[in-house]
């Protein structure tokens, strides 16, 4: 199980609160739990990452164990710690604007 | 004139768009008390909600943010609950360039849904004008979207470049009396008609002068802020542009200047009075430079001769220090037998006159910014 952290509005939209857990079968990368996350609510296509192209929306980033994942490949596994769920995979809305 | 609505038993719900949220407000045909639902998707920005004429329970709405993108809600109990429906636009084949603001090519990116259309005839089927600048068509109650590709396909396309505000379809007309006619309008790139239901498109922008592109009366680069239409004479359109008034009576083919006496011809809204098709109204702003009004006094200005000359409308609107804009979607009227005027404001007030314009009241003060405003009269 992996609990996944999601910013207030996304919460909002999947109409859910606290931490979102997800069940990602084969090898847990970033894709793969975005994936996961996008088949569970599917409100969610195109709020994290595009529809077509997969990238990530500019003003989101992803975290896990206190490093700024956003820039890793899509296919990049995540750390031990996220795949046995002692740490949530976060998901942020940048601090950006007003 | 004249259908006799009982105004105790109609109800009139006002459908407001704002940068935080949407707002409902809602009162019987005296427009007197109002009750205000909100905001519904609190902290997105609402560029716009409307209903269908053909099922007023069902509505549209357009749900952004430029963190998380775009989505469609859609209701079936007149706002009290929602559903996200499909929000995936996708240009239709090759997406190509338009122009960027420095004039090279720049290639099509969808941003987000400006205005929602819903059809005169069917709940199920709903238009979307898109930025950047497209128009999109469900048939099934937004759970898919397809682009009407004629539009960017008929040949200008590559020329179009953006306004201000970014290259937005912002206004679409959906003819009452033949199904195949659609008028649109983009922001910078003008007006364009389609008679075959979306297939093919053609310019219409002969007459239009605008002295802040190259070439002032080219087919397309006028910045075209709103149109508006009476039902009852589909060929008689209004315009807003950046600077003018225009009117045609030949659906598009050929435009006349009607700013006549205005104190400024620059503003975004305009509309056409319920039951008088020569009765217009529009907001003048000072300028492109200074989006107020002039000498901080808002006045609605109307015309009872369908252009040309023009009266101040200022009672109860505040005729000193006010400095607030109205955007291109943010002015409505309701069907009323006594017409309803309404319109929103950048500072958060939305102003109701229930007898024609010659009387203002404000429903609310304190919304966020206005983005649009539509009106819905619901007959008992």
């Amino acid at each position: 199980m992996i609990r996944v952290v999601l910013p207030a509005h996304l919460r909002t939209l999947a109409r859910v609160t606290g931490e979102v857990p997800v069940e990602v079968s084969g090898p847990v990368t970033i894709g793969a739990v975005l994936e996961a996350i996008e088949n569970q609510y599917p409100v969610l296509r195109g709020a994290i990452r595009d529809h077509g192209t997969l990238k990530r929306r500019p003003f989101v980033r992803y975290f896990a164990c206190e490093e700024d994942l956003s820039h890793d490949p899509a296919e990049t596994p995540l750390p031990d710690k996220v795949v046995t769920g002692a740490e949530p995979f976060l998901i942020i809305g940048a601090i950006a604007g007003g | 004139m004249g259908l006799g609505r009982d105004e105790a038993m109609s109800q009139v719900r006002v459908l407001v768009g704002t940068r935080k949220g949407a707002f409902i407000l809602s009162a019987d045909g005296k427009r007197e008390k109002w009750e205000v639902s909100g905001p519904h998707f609190a902290g997105w920005e609402l560029y716009h909600v409307k209903g269908s004429p053909a099922d007023p329970n069902r509505l549209y709405a357009s749900q952004s943010s430029g963190w998380f993108g775009q989505q469609i809600q859609r209701s079936s109990d007149g706002g009290k609950t929602w559903e996200p429906v499909d929000n995936k636009f996708a240009y239709d084949g090759v997406t190509g360039t338009h122009q960027w603001y420095d004039g090279t090519p720049h290639p099509w990116e969808f941003k987000r849904v400006w205005h929602l259309e819903p059809s005169l005839t069917d709940a199920d089927t709903v238009y979307a004008g898109v930025e950047d600048a497209a128009l999109f068509k469900s048939t099934d109650a937004g759970k898919s979207w397809n682009e009407l590709s004629g539009l960017r396909g008929h040949g200008t396309g590559p020329r179009w470049q953006p306004g201000a505000g970014g290259m937005c379809l912002h206004t679409i007309l959906l003819d009452p009396v033949d199904s195949q006619r659609i008028f649109v309008a983009i922001s910078s790139a003008g007006a364009f008609r389609t008679d075959n239901g979306g297939a093919t498109w053609k310019p219409i922008t002969k007459g239009l002068v605008s002295n802040y592109i190259p070439e002032p009366t080219a087919e397309i680069g006028h910045c075209v802020h709103r149109i508006a239409q009476h039902k009852s004479r589909p060929n008689t359109l209004f315009m807003q542009k950046h600077w003018d008034v225009m009117r045609t009576d030949d659906a598009g083919d050929n435009w006349k200047e009607v700013s006549g006496n205005l104190p400024t011809d620059f503003g975004f809204v305009i509309d056409v009075h319920a039951h008088e098709p020569e009765t217009i109204y529009v907001v003048p702003i000072k300028s492109d430079s200074e989006h107020y009004p002039m000498d901080g006094k808002l006045r609605v200005y109307r015309s009872r001769t369908g252009g040309n000359e023009w009266e101040a409308l200022t009672k109860g609107l505040p005729q000193s220090d006010c400095y607030v804009n109205v955007l291109r979607d943010a002015m409505a009227v309701d069907s009323m037998d006594s017409c309803g005027v309404y319109f929103g404001t950048t500072g958060g007030q939305v102003y109701a006159s229930n007898d024609s314009g010659d009387n203002w009241a404000p429903i609310v003060r304190d919304l966020p910014a206005v983005l649009s405003v539509e009106v819905q009269t619901i007959e008992a």
